[in-house]
């Protein structure tokens, strides 16, 4: 690649504005990670926290929106995709970087066969001859645990369960040995018996072909289990990241410490109530001037109204969007 | 007509009696298939729910679980006769409200609400609160039209809500906004009874735990009885205090919270919650899930004998395929239909040292997903 930086991907200041009838909409406001190759990692927020935003960012998908406003550097293998013409990134996206929706229902075509939706892209980004690319195509069914797959990819969606779309999905997906895969809540349309069939797959299969994966989701439990480092979203900005094992044992940031204690744990004693988190979510056209956290958050002081906390570090390799970080720092674990 | 037959509904009538709310026995509801344009012709049915019995206890809530197709949705719904039951009975205070029909319906209705799962679809945009919340009022003729308002502002600060929102339309209000707004109109005819048909599982993480901990307070506060139907087994594990297992229109295991959380005896319970992922990286670590093989079959179609034997790692031939399973008393209240459940054992359903999917993997077999059974890891 020529590149002698580790990462794979590194989003730097990535903004995106929609402009609409209410006001300027601040969907992603000044968020910065990396991706190292291979690396499996966690995207977390609440609908409307802007994580889906950055993922069609990072795909290019937002040039397509005639009102979103983007800016920032996205740094994919040292090229900013946000400078290539389209020309270059069609290249890129659905070949290096490519993507699992959330709904397999809705996002594969229904009036194309599985043959058809799997080896247009085979063709186009590997430039194989038709024949080849079905066999590809059968090869790969088979890698994602599809059944008879030389007959089911003359089969359309409609004929496969859940589950199996799902796996067409990631099937299509690898099919061109990406780089990096954005997978926007993977699992969340599936049963839990499913989701970790799924799950599994993806991990292994991102292990075969060193393929880093961003998962992205509202559900911690899906990443708990499969992402090293975690980054957690809120109103539009980074508010924490870090490693796994540290972040869920010891979060630094109020809205984490919040999120960990409302969702019940088979693992643990029942509670007689869960410990949730007041109020609403923020309006992402009217923003606080402050933390966007601040009107629901337990620790807000005056400071905390006045301006945005910066994403600092609070210990090594971990990042937190608070100024009372340090109180979190000594406290008991969630 | 008997209120109490049904031989052959698992469980039938043996079950306990007590201080119920609702019975329901031998229950199924099954939607025909049908051929041809002008004149239909029957060519099947989906068994949605195929003969389901259970008692709901006066003051509980009762966890109704499974994945989605296992029927769960259509007995809440037929329970409260949204659906009409094909067969079996659903007593209500002695009444069977599947013999009911017109006014006398009605007026035991008033008794059974409903809180529907996607709060975007079951109000009425065109209608402001003051008529969503207010409507059951004045059909069950509890307030006169001009006291009506009154009553609205009581029930919205009931569920938390600002009172003088009445006149808002539901489009002003956030996810869990609009889903006080459902609760706050089922609440109005002051109900016994209430089906809480996936309550949370449209809203945001952080808005579960606040309608989780209002539907509990209003529980307590109004004696109220739930039927909770999740797929979500940790919140219905902190709401319940029975859980109800259902797979293809079958309860397979029913009995206490602590019990059925504790000691899983029903293979398919001890897969499903296996399979629960834990929010904590050190917790994933330990857990071995059982993963199960392929997707649940198609209820217009479902497997001879136990529905489950053909995703089941422990079902024997012979039996399990050929015969099927009669919801029973395996332990003192805890019920499950399972062959292989003995006085003094049950199958233990474990997974195996080997990640299970590796088979299906590196073997690139044409059966692929079925090789993805833990069956190596079962043990007795």
């Amino acid at each position: 690649m020529g590149v002698e930086t580790q990462e794979l991907l590194r989003v730097a200041d990535l903004s995106v504005d929609f402009a609409t009838q209410e006001g300027t909409v601040h969907a992603v406001d000044c968020v910065s990670f990396d991706v190292a190759p291979g690396e499996l990692v966690g995207l977390v927020g609440e609908s409307g926290c802007g994580k889906s935003v950055t993922a069609s960012a990072i795909l290019g998908l937002t040039r397509m929106l005639g009102n979103a406003t983007v800016s920032g550097r996205i740094e994919f293998e040292g090229r900013d995709l946000l400078a290539l013409p389209e020309k270059e990134v069609r290249r890129i996206r659905g070949k290096d970087i490519a993507m699992i929706f959330q709904d397999p229902v809705t996002s594969l075509n229904p009036v194309l066969s599985i043959k058809r939706l799997m080896t247009e892209g085979i063709e186009v980004h590997l430039g194989l001859k038709h024949d080849a690319a079905v066999e590809r195509a059968i090869e790969m069914l088979r890698l994602v645990g599809i059944p008879q797959a030389e007959e089911r990819i003359h089969d359309y969606p409609h004929q496969f369960s859940g589950g199996m779309r799902q796996r067409v999905m990631i099937a299509i997906a690898l099919s061109c040995n990406p780089r990096l895969l954005l997978a926007d809540e993977p699992t969340t349309a599936l049963d839990v018996t499913i989701q970790a069939q799924i799950l599994r797959l993806m991990k292994r299969l991102s292990a075969d072909y060193d393929a880093a994966i961003i998962v992205i989701t509202h559900d911690l439990g899906v990443v708990a289990g499969m992402c090293r480092r975690i980054l957690v979203m809120y109103a539009g900005r980074l508010v924490e990241s870090g490693p796994a094992k540290q972040l869920f044992r010891h979060p630094h940031h109020p809205y984490t410490v919040g999120l960990l204690r409302s969702v019940p744990r088979l693992d643990e004693p029942r509670k007689t109530q869960l410990q949730s988190i007041e109020g609403l979510p923020p309006d992402l056209s009217h923003l606080p001037p402050g933390c966007s956290f601040a009107p629901r958050c337990y620790l807000a002081s005056d400071e905390c109204w006045q301006a945005p906390p910066e994403l600092t570090e609070t210990a090594p390799g971990r990042r937190s969007a608070c100024f009372h970080a340090d109180k979190l720092l000594t406290a008991e674990p969630a | 007509m008997k209120a109490v037959p049904q031989s052959a509904a698992p469980g039938g009538a043996a079950f306990m009696a007590g201080d119920y709310v609702v019975r329901i026995d031998g229950l199924k509801v099954h939607f025909p298939i049908t051929s041809g344009i002008v004149i239909q012709h029957r060519i099947g049915a989906v068994r949605a729910v195929d003969g389901v019995s259970f008692d709901i206890r006066k003051g509980e809530t009762l966890g109704l679980v499974g994945e989605s197709g296992c029927g769960k949705s259509t007995t809440g719904r037929a329970i409260l006769q949204l659906i009409k039951p094909t067969e079996g009975h659903v007593l209500y205070e002695g009444a069977d409200l599947a013999r009911l029909r017109g006014g006398a319906l009605r007026r035991q209705r008033r008794k059974m609400q409903m809180i529907f799962q996607d709060p975007y679809a079951s109000l009425n945009s065109r209608m402001t609160l003051a008529d969503i919340v207010g409507e059951p009022l004045l059909v069950h003729k509890l307030r006169a039209r001009n006291k009506r308002d009154e009553r609205v502002r009581e029930l919205l600060q009931l569920v938390g809500l600002n009172p003088n929102t009445l006149n808002r339309y539901p489009h002003e209000f956030s996810g869990g906004q609009r889903q006080r707004i459902g609760i706050a109109r089922a609440l109005a005819v002051e109900p016994n009874f209430i089906v809480c048909d996936e309550p949370i599982s449209a809203l945001d993480v952080s808005i579960r735990a606040q309608i989780i901990n209002l539907l509990k307070e209003l529980q307590g506060r109004f004696d109220l009885t739930y039927l909770f139907i999740a797929h979500d087994l940790s919140v219905v594990r902190h709401i319940s205090d029975r859980v109800a297992v259902m797979y293809l229109g079958r309860i397979v295991e029913l009995a206490d919270n602590d019990k059925l959380y504790g000691e899983p005896m029903h293979p398919y319970t001890q897969a499903l919650l296996s399979a629960v992922p834990i929010p904590d990286p050190e917790a994933e670590e330990q857990r071995r899930a059982v993963v199960l093989a392929g997707d649940v079959p198609s209820p217009a179609d479902p497997p001879s004998g136990c529905h489950f034997h053909t995703r089941c790692p422990v079902a024997q031939e012979g039996l399990c395929d050929v015969q099927d399973p009669e919801l029973r008393e395996v332990r003192s209240d805890h019920w499950a239909a399972c062959h292989l459940i003995s006085a003094d054992d049950y199958p233990h359903i474990r997974a195996g040292e080997r990640e299970p999917d590796e088979t299906a993997l590196d073997g690139s077999t044409d059966d692929g997903a079925e090789t993805d059974v833990s069956t190596g890891g079962v043990d007795w």
